[in-house]
């Protein structure tokens, strides 16, 4: 997008105070890894702040200051804190040489359109801030499990050689600890036999309830639907007791097919909740033009129908899916060992042994489930390309 | 149709699963390397001369509520569970455990000594197969006490020789007899002392001089982690999962051995078994705690074998090559203070004083 509105120099007045705030917020974060955040936030905003005024008043050429800048990040952090305060300092100076100019020369207003007043510009950049922050809270823990699975040692810790960036920090173990420990390798078979199967339960009787309770001769519609759905809202200890003592009773607890019907109990809300969803947009006289044509009920639903809802059925199935493979408490109820599914054995793995490993799994985990994700988006993209639906 | 075939080869899966069963045994116990061990020196060996497929299930920390809710829903899915020794008190007091013979449904020991007089006074209760001696007992890290090394165990009371956090379990046996043992309390009157509301609050009183550099721990697995991150300076855990980071991690920790507590872990079989599997537990019982079984068991972790025909046994970690002798709790070196856990005063008290030490832990 091009410039919307004419830039200017700001006052000192201005830039000098804002940079000293991101400063400070940097040097609490620093100062709090050495030890005491007031100081840190305070030197984090004396030191920004003087930069900022000597860079901006003293000499006029952007590009060599904010080598400059980077350059005195580097060698600061570097020596400060070894390698990994190296690659802070890149980012640190990287950013702050933006930021400083970024304000100096007005540019921050040079996208907006120009009859924002100051503070509709301020929340503007707020606002995305804000929603940075949340997503930076939100994603951190995955962020921090990554590094870790690749530890040489045993145990959730940066070592020393992990942080001064050392090889011989970092290692596969616990890569292969997983691939070749009976326990985890159960565990994982476990895994995928029943959540698929568990999922395409899910799928068939969400489906066809959604499908039935759609239609509008059903009585007791409502009545039917919250019990339905009530294994979403009954706290899961709950169902799961509950589940134990009647499946014991029938012979099911410690089954594979036990496992398989408690997971299928636990994932029909959902398919039942999109699919109803994209039945609000079905057309039904379609229908009975199928049927009008000669069509019997069957091939109508997979011919006609099945082939418009199938974005629903296929999120409902993925949630179902997902469900499944997360799941432990019903499954510490319903299952027996035989049964050890991964979360189960990284729930145990965790309370008595706490061993990288695990984090390695749920490395592997977010990996596959970021690769699913990303499969089904675009997936449903290219499918709605073919129908016209999306210029992209 | 290719659903109803994924349907079918489904069921069929199930049914065939539940053919295999026959022949499956659930033993319980606590994970992590203990359960390794069992599998090394028991299951495998067991798994090879009967055919029977051992299923492990690391349940152990939960074993008397399932227990209990298998027995009210009538389907008791495990064999052969592996506790503590006061877990197995209860259990056998409320009927969940069946009463073992030592006479007759244990094995003798290699010179014919009989399986009682072998196990002697460590039979604490009537359903309980003992297994190991473990102990609880403190680590510190070797480069956070300079060259003053803690060796009593009030060095865990005194912050200003050594300063830092320290990690306590969290509930009140064993800290509060070491804070009375520390306030001045002669080791043989603790129990007496402790049995007044006067000496419980002096128990909550010593160790309220050190309560806001404690880190409470639950699991086993807990202490390990926070000596191998620096996060505290010393702290309390089971015996084996300090060999485990010292000899087998490598890290920069030692062991504080005064004043140890000694428990006992062990085997016990649920009641109401059918008389087919009630005979292969016993079965797998007589094999797995024979003296060479139990000895054998030294190999992989330090623990002591709860018979005293194992301890000649005891030979070299499989792996490493030490002598695993001078690792056992039991070892004179290292139990010249050790007390034994104790049974009686510990099941009567312990719901009071749990309550009292949680009350104490949220002011």
């Amino acid at each position: 997008m091009a410039a919307l509105t004419p830039i200017s120099r700001k006052p000192v007045s201005f830039y000098v105070p804002v940079v000293a705030v991101a400063g400070a917020i940097a040097g609490l974060f620093i100062g709090t890894a050495q030890g005491s955040g007031l100081l840190g936030a305070v030197a984090g905003a004396a030191v920004l702040a003087i930069l900022a005024f000597a860079m901006t008043q003293f000499v006029d050429n952007e590009k060599p200051m904010r080598w400059a800048l980077l350059a005195l990040f580097v060698l600061g952090g570097g020596l400060l804190g070894g390698p990994a305060g190296l690659v802070l300092g890149l980012g640190f100076g990287w950013f702050f040489g933006w930021f400083i100019y970024w304000l100096y020369e007005g540019r921050y207003r040079a996208k907006l359109v120009p009859y924002l007043t100051p503070m509709q510009v301020l929340w503007h950049y707020a606002f995305r801030v804000i929603c940075g922050a949340i997503l930076v809270f939100l994603i951190t823990p995955i962020l921090v499990v990554m590094p870790l699975s690749f530890n040489a040692e045993d145990f959730f810790t940066f070592t020393p050689e992990m942080l001064r960036f050392d090889p011989a920090g970092y290692s596969l173990k616990h890569y292969r600890d997983f691939f070749t420990n009976d326990d985890w390798q159960n565990a994982l078979r476990n895994s995928v036999m029943i959540a698929p199967v568990a999922t395409l339960l899910s799928v068939s009787f969400g489906t066809l309830a959604a499908i039935g309770l759609s239609a509008e001769h059903v009585p007791f519609r409502r009545a039917i639907m919250a019990i339905l759905i009530s294994p979403m809202i009954v706290p899961l200890i709950i169902s799961a007791a509950g589940m134990y003592f009647f499946y014991s009773r029938i012979g099911l607890q410690g089954t594979y097919f036990g496992v398989v019907l408690a997971h299928a109990a636990l994932g029909i809300p959902f398919v039942i909740i999109t699919v109803t969803a994209t039945l609000v947009g079905f057309d039904r006289s379609l229908t009975r033009a199928s049927a009008n044509m000669g069509a019997d009920p069957v091939t109508t639903f997979f011919k006609v129908q099945m082939p418009l809802i199938l974005p629903g059925v296929i999120s409902g199935g993925l949630f179902a899916f997902i469900t499944s493979f997360d799941e432990v408490v019903v499954v510490l109820f319903v299952g027996s060992a035989g049964q050890k599914t991964l979360p189960w054995q990284m729930f145990t793995g965790l309370r008595e042994q706490i061993s990288p490993t695990i984090l390695a799994v749920a490395t592997i985990l977010v990996v596959i489930s970021i690769g699913l994700l990303t499969t089904v988006e675009m997936l449903r993209r290219r499918s709605e390309r073919l129908r016209g639906m999306s210029p992209g | 149709m290719k659903l109803t075939k994924v349907f079918l080869a489904s069921t069929a899966l199930a049914f065939a699963a539940g053919a295999v069963a026959a022949e499956d045994m659930t033993i319980v116990s606590w994970g992590g390397a203990y359960s390794e061990s069992q599998q090394k020196a028991y299951h495998e060996p067991y798994m090879a001369k009967t055919g029977v497929n051992i299923i492990n299930d690391e349940s152990s920390n939960e074993a008397v509520a399932k227990l209990r809710a298998m027995n009210e829903a009538g389907n008791v899915t495990w064999d052969v569970v592996d506790v503590v020794a006061a877990d197995a008190m209860r259990l056998c007091d409320e009927g969940l455990a069946m009463e073992i013979d030592p006479d007759t449904q244990l094995a003798p020991a290699p010179d014919g000594t009989s399986a009682a007089d072998d196990f002697g006074d460590l039979l604490v209760s009537d359903c309980f197969i003992p297994q190991i001696v473990y102990s609880t007992t403190f680590g510190y890290r070797t480069d956070m006490v300079g060259d003053n090394p803690p060796d009593d165990i009030c060095d865990v009371f005194d912050l200003e020789t050594y300063p830092g956090k320290r990690s306590l379990e969290k509930r009140p046996i064993n800290n509060v007899e070491w804070a009375l043992i520390c306030d001045g309390v002669p080791a043989d009157e603790v129990y007496d002392v402790l049995e007044t509301p006067e000496g419980q609050d002096r128990a909550l009183a010593k160790l309220d001089t050190i309560k806001d550099q404690v880190i409470w721990w639950s699991a086993g697995a807990d202490t390990p982690q926070l000596l191998a991150d620096g996060e505290v300076v010393m702290g309390s855990t089971y015996n084996g999962r300090l060999f485990s980071l010292i000899v087998e991690q490598g890290q920069p920790v030692d062991m504080l051995w005064d004043y140890q507590v000694f428990d006992l872990d062990g085997w016990i079989i649920p009641a109401g078994l059918s008389e087919e599997r009630k005979k292969r537990a016993l079965d797998y019982i007589y094999f797995a705690t024979d003296t060479q079984r139990l000895a054998d068991q030294a190999k992989y972790i330090s623990y002591g074998p709860a018979r005293k025909s194992s301890a000649p046994l005891v030979g070299k970690h499989e792996e490493l090559g030490i002598e695993m002798a001078p690792h056992m709790p039991t070892d004179p070196a290292n139990s010249k203070t050790a007390v034994l856990y104790n049974f009686e005063f510990w099941a009567d008290y312990r719901d009071d004083l749990d309550a009292k030490f949680q009350a104490w832990l949220a002011k």
